[in-house]
């Protein structure tokens, strides 16, 4: 039996099992991932490291980089908080009443996964423009949204809140009535059954959505280049910084950017990740 | 996804007169914000591109550009999308069917496009394949451009759509079970015939919506695109990239007429997604089996 003898050289499997195809479609999955992600993102970190440490932390932190962080990320986190909040909105409205036109809306939810960026970015800064359908009445009022910081935080907001729904949602769907049945029945008003039975519950959902909101925003490019205005130091965002500098073939100051963003990208991933896996520990305890 | 459990069935929970009036505001308040934060922007696309009238919305989508960037979308969508096929059945059948050392990190690793900038995904591969990249000299020299040319578009296309399939699948197949695929290994099936008979007729539902993901993103992807493509025109320009040039040419009625075919494949997508999920219940196939167990 060949078949069992290549079962047993496969070292790290655990368990065995009769179903065949382990050697195909752990190596196809293994090559792929190695050629399409790890070996390409070793290139990146390999050429930023090439820099040396002090080199590296002179390109990362050069006041136009630095800019572009405060530009990127203060909007960013401007933008999850409005994502969270409206997103919990969604959520609650999907998840909880009933009213017509709801799978439209349900449907809707998804338009910003779906829409290309450009397109978003380009139709944002249309609405918002001095002439468009929102910004003409804006725009008199001294509120300037296209080409501020506060277009960075649209843009960002309209990619990222779909993400807190679509984490959030499943979860309040899911909540036992009982739950809330057994608060109401010892005296909870509205608010204490909110804050002490729903909220515990929806919270790690709520922290894995805007995290993902986050991650989106801070990396996002198409939707948001248009609408920005792109001025040095003030509107210039981190994924359009290293855009320039490719342009300018300065390819490893580009890679020392890249490597700030990625290291980011990544803290936010381990969050998640913290987070879900402190969601299952918990769940596990209760039942 | 409408309400699996009726929440307002208990005498206890009914709802007073203030609860009422806050459901209705909560209601107004979300559909306020939809209309104005999403459909305003579609319909924005539509009014921009007719606002020419409809023999200059025609004269713009026909333009020889636009439809070359139409065909490269087009084919770069045909190539990365089934490779993704097959990675993500490949990685959900060795995740799902088999235990391993380090499968959370193999989990965690196909997550990784999800949080990476579409920037530096793009400029992964000027590092590897560009002229100043590791392989870019030597497929230089043999006449093999990966950067400004299709192969890169095609690289990064699939760096940023792969998770989509795998991410479908792996729930959908762990919640459903090796048991029918043992149970045809051990009345004397072959690998293969126990994946065309078994395996696919009951993944095919989960496999459409996941490739329906990964399809609509690589028609729409811009950022890792725009770093590899170089935007020579009739030759590396996808439809997104289209829509930017013309855009910075200031040639905003074309490039909103162009924004139209992106936006109308975004809106079949929505629905396709809709349909899939009411006909075959894809999702809550998982949550059933999930509650069972």
């Amino acid at each position: 039996m060949p078949d069992k003898k290549a079962k047993k050289s496969w070292s790290l499997l655990t368990r065995s099992s009769p179903l065949p195809g382990v050697r195909l479609s752990m190596a196809f999955t293994l090559i792929y991932l190695t050629v399409i992600v790890l070996i390409p993102l070793t290139a990146i970190l390999l050429h930023g490291a090439r820099l040396g440490f002090s080199g590296f932390l002179h390109t990362v932190t050069a006041p136009r980089v630095m800019a572009s962080y405060r530009v990127t990320l203060g909007s960013a986190a401007v933008a999850s908080l409005l994502s969270a909040l409206f997103g919990l909105l969604l959520a609650w409205v999907l998840a909880r009443y009933s009213f017509p036109g709801k799978r439209i809306v349900d449907a809707l939810v998804d338009l910003p996964f779906a829409l290309p960026t450009a397109v978003a970015g380009i139709s944002l800064t249309a609405l918002y423009a001095e002439s468009g359908w929102i910004g003409r009445y804006l725009e008199p009022r001294g509120i300037h949204v296209a080409f501020t910081p506060l277009g960075i935080v649209m843009a960002m907001s309209f990619v990222g809140f779909p993400f807190v729904v679509r984490s959030v949602q499943p979860v309040l769907e899911d909540l036992d009535p009982a739950m809330e049945e057994a608060a109401a029945s010892l005296g909870a008003n509205v608010w204490q059954r909110f804050i002490r039975v729903i909220a515990p519950v929806a919270f790690p959902a709520l922290l894995t959505g805007t995290a993902l909101a986050f991650a989106r925003a801070a990396g996002e490019y198409g939707s948001v280049i248009f609408i920005a205005g792109n001025m040095p130091m003030k509107t210039e965002i981190t994924a359009l910084l290293i855009v320039t500098k490719l342009e300018e073939f300065d390819y490893t100051g580009a890679a020392a950017i890249a490597g700030a963003m990625l290291a980011l990208s990544f803290m936010i991933m381990l969050v998640v990740n913290l987070t879900q896996w402190w969601v299952q520990r918990r769940e596990g305890k209760r039942v | 996804m409408s309400g699996r459990r009726e929440h307002a069935s208990s005498a206890l929970l009914q709802p007073s007169m203030q609860q009422r009036v806050g459901r209705v505001v909560l209601i107004a308040a979300a559909l306020l914000f939809l209309a104005g934060f999403l459909v305003l922007p579609v319909a924005a696309v539509f009014a921009q591109a007719f606002s020419q009238g409809w023999a200059m919305y025609r004269d713009s989508i026909r333009q020889e550009d636009v439809l070359s960037a139409l065909r490269l979308t087009g084919l770069v969508a045909c190539i990365a999308v089934p490779l993704n096929m097959l990675f993500g059945i490949s990685a959900s059948w060795a995740i799902t069917r088999f235990d391993f050392h380090g499968k959370s990190l193999l989990i965690t690793l196909i997550d990784i496009p999800l949080a990476v900038s579409p920037v530096v995904a793009g400029m992964m591969y000027v590092e590897v394949f560009g002229l100043h990249g590791w392989l870019g000299p030597w497929l230089s020299d043999h006449n093999f451009h990966v950067i400004f040319a299709v192969p890169g578009i095609v690289l990064a296309t699939i760096f940023v759509t792969f998770p989509f399939v795998a991410r479908e699948l792996i729930p959908f197949m762990q919640a459903q079970g090796s048991d029918e695929e043992v149970a045809a290994v051990v009345l004397g099936a072959n690998g293969w015939s126990v994946f065309w008979r078994v395996t696919l007729p009951n993944i095919k539902w989960a496999l459409l919506y996941g490739t329906i993901l990964a399809a609509s993103r690589s028609i729409g992807e811009f950022g890792a695109v725009s770093v590899v493509s170089g935007h020579i025109r009739g030759q590396t320009t996808t439809l997104p990239l289209e829509v930017e040039m013309l855009y910075n040419e200031y040639s905003f009625t074309a490039a909103f007429a162009a924004a139209t075919l992106l936006t109308l494949a975004a809106i079949v997508t929505l629905v396709l997604k809709k349909i899939i999920e009411a006909t075959s219940g894809v999702h809550q196939q998982i949550e059933e089996k999930e509650a069972k167990s």
